[in-house]
């Protein structure tokens, strides 16, 4: 057996779930484990988390285009001939993954936060339903897709070691899809689905300048990427991309604090595996609180400057 | 079909297919069966999956616009998907609806599943536009619109808030995380997954309902896609269903909102140790 983790960058820079996903592949202990690399980047630099190769596309790969991340990566299982293919469940991992799936006729196994290999074989755990059940997924043959939600497994140490670097040739058709304009917001976060910590808001902030003036703040000062439930989206506090929840981001972050949220089956749905929840609700009567770890019953816009000067005084 | 001034000779007549799937509905609780086979299926509520809706409404809305002649839904699924997608698409404004109800269909992966939409789809004339929703609500998987897509050979573009037609080109606007969306263009025929944010599904009339029942329902066997149950073997495959481990139990704090908030900090930097 032997498993191909792809290593996603943004501006040169390896994204967490590269570690992430190259230590859960190391801790398998199922054949050796090499990275993909799309552009740039110290590929090399990637052995410190268990890959003896990286196989390296160059080119931009900048703006997101399917085709180019589905035809690389084709190149790559083509030269690399792995049973597995570990992929973080991103935008890509959404986007192109399951092409790879179609292209190579092979299983895949989406938003994954378990894996294990036993006899010869990859078994695969996902939620379903929401996150209501929790299933397993075997393969009937190899190679197979699996695709990681961020924040499931731990950031190994990194050793001395280096990769080897084996270019791929690949040359992209003109893109079928092309990018005309990119809207960014105006400060750069962290995504939800990666985020590591995440300060929601609901219906109960009551309007876009009170959420401004209450959540983002304390956000900022957690380090914590904004979310909101959907009654706070649907009522313009804030975008369809903050939203957490079934119609929105399945989000994984170690903490979660969820101020004026209720707890509807919709919400849990998009957060019920991060690790520590904390609700602020003034009713103590609230489903939240039966999924909190710490719960506080009280006026969020009394609590929330109050908590925000707390951690602020921390450091 | 009326003419306008607007619509040129040159331009082929553009036909949307749907993909949908029924999904129990989103407040019902899950519980899975003893043996693990799969969830109890009884008493819960199956609905038009929610991002389905999406699709179906942005369809509807093309074809309002004159930017599509028909709308044609197509789904794998049982006697319920049809009950479902009736008064889903067809009372809200698609024209027809066909379903493939074959065993080996209906417990295939996603990329079988996308083999028997693609052939559904190949086989139905001068269709320009697929619309899927970009998950399936019970399943999450996020996989059977792009699959389809590298099926049918056709650009795809996921998680689509914002979408129009030009001639023969698309515009949507994509959501590629942390706060980035981004406007892309291309040329038909496209698959295209929708989003929240996309639009507001209408809700059906009572008296669409009834004109619906005269809608056509065609229903394919898997022959009549030149497939076969062996074609639909799944590579991904499912089971040991089981309920999320429990959470430990929590706790409320107590004492004034100081007391609280300070408690609380120290709990997640001492105890939880996260801060
Ligand atoms: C198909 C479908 C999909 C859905 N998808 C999603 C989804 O993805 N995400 C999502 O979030 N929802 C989703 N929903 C909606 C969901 O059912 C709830 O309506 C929604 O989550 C409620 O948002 P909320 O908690 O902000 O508002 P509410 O339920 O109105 O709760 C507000 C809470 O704030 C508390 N509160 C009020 N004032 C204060 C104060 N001053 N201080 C502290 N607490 C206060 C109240 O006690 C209450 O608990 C979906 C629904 C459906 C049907
Ligand atoms: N059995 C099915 N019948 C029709 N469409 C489907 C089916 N399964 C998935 N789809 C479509 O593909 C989308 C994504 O599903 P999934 O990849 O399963 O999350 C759904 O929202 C539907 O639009």
């Amino acid at each position: 057996m032997s498993i191909l983790v792809l290593c996603e960058q943004e501006g040169g820079v390896f994204k967490k779930t590269a570690a992430e996903l190259l230590g859960l592949a190391t801790s398998l202990s199922a054949g050796p484990v090499a990275a993909a690399v799309l552009g740039g980047g110290d590929a090399a630099s990637l052995g410190a988390f268990g890959a003896s190769t990286a196989y390296v596309v160059d080119g931009d790969f900048g703006a997101y285009d399917g085709d180019a991340v589905t035809g690389a990566l084709a190149a790559i299982v083509a030269a690399a001939n792995p049973t597995l293919i570990l992929a973080p469940a991103s935008y890509a991992g959404r986007d192109a993954l399951p092409r790879l799936a179609a292209r190579l006729g092979c299983g895949l196994a989406a938003d994954c936060t378990g894996l294990t290999a036993a006899g010869g074989a990859f078994v695969a755990k996902r939620p379903v339903y929401a996150g209501k059940a929790l299933v397993d997924v075997r393969f009937a043959k190899g190679p197979a897709i699996v695709t990681v939600r961020a924040n499931s497994f731990p950031q190994p140490a990194a050793s001395g070691a280096a990769a080897s670097v084996v270019s791929v040739a690949f040359t992209p058709a003109a893109p079928r899809v092309s990018v005309s304009e990119r809207l960014t917001p105006s400060t750069a976060v962290v995504d939800l689905t990666e985020a590591d910590r995440i300060v929601t808001g609901g219906r109960s902030l009551g309007s876009k300048e009170k959420f401004d003036e209450v959540i983002r703040p304390l956000a900022a000062a957690l380090k914590a990427t904004p979310g909101a439930s959907r009654a706070a989206v649907d009522a313009g506090f804030a975008g369809h991309g903050d939203q957490v929840g079934q119609t929105g981001k399945v989000v994984n972050p170690t903490l979660y604090l969820a101020l004026g949220v209720s707890g509807a089956i919709q919400h849990l749905a998009g957060m019920r595996t991060s690790k520590v929840i904390v609700a602020v609700n003034k009713d103590a009567a609230a489903p939240i609180f039966e999924h909190a770890a710490y719960g506080i019953v009280g006026d969020l816009f009394e609590v929330a400057p109050k908590l925000q000067k707390a951690i602020a005084a921390l450091d | 079909m009326a003419l306008w001034g607007r619509i040129l000779p040159e331009e082929v007549p553009l036909n949307i297919a749907v993909c949908a799937k029924t999904a129990p509905d989103t407040a019902t609780p899950i519980r899975t069966k003893a043996d693990g086979s799969g969830i109890e299926t009884a008493g819960v509520k199956f609905v038009v999956s929610a991002y389905d809706a999406f699709a179906i409404e942005e369809a509807v809305q093309l074809k309002e616009k004159g930017a599509a002649a028909k709308v044609h839904v197509f789904s794998v699924g049982d006697d319920e998907a049809i009950n479902q997608l009736r008064s889903g698409a067809l009372a809200v404004g698609a024209d027809d609806l066909t379903v493939c109800q074959d065993a080996a269909a209906q417990g295939a992966d996603s990329l079988g599943t996308a083999r028997v939409l693609a052939a559904m789809i190949k086989g139905t004339a001068d269709i320009g536009l697929v619309l899927l929703g970009n998950k399936a609500t019970d399943f999450d998987s996020s996989a059977v619109p792009s699959m389809l897509a590298e099926l049918l050979g056709w650009p795809v573009v996921t998680m689509v808030t914002a979408f129009s037609i030009e001639g023969g080109n698309f515009k949507a606007t994509r959501n590629v995380g942390g706060g980035v969306s981004e406007v892309v263009t291309g040329a038909l025929p496209a698959v295209i997954s929708a989003d929240k944010g996309l639009n507001s599904p209408r809700l059906a009339k009572l008296p669409d309902i009834v004109k619906s029942k005269t809608k056509p329902v065609h229903k394919k066997a898997l022959a009549d896609l030149a497939l076969t149950a062996a074609d639909l073997a799944p590579l991904a495959i499912t089971s040991t269903f089981a309920p999320p481990p429990p959470r430990p139990k929590g706790r409320i704090l107590a004492g004034d909102i100081d007391t609280q908030v300070a408690e609380l900090v120290r709990l997640l930097r001492d105890e939880a140790k996260v801060l």
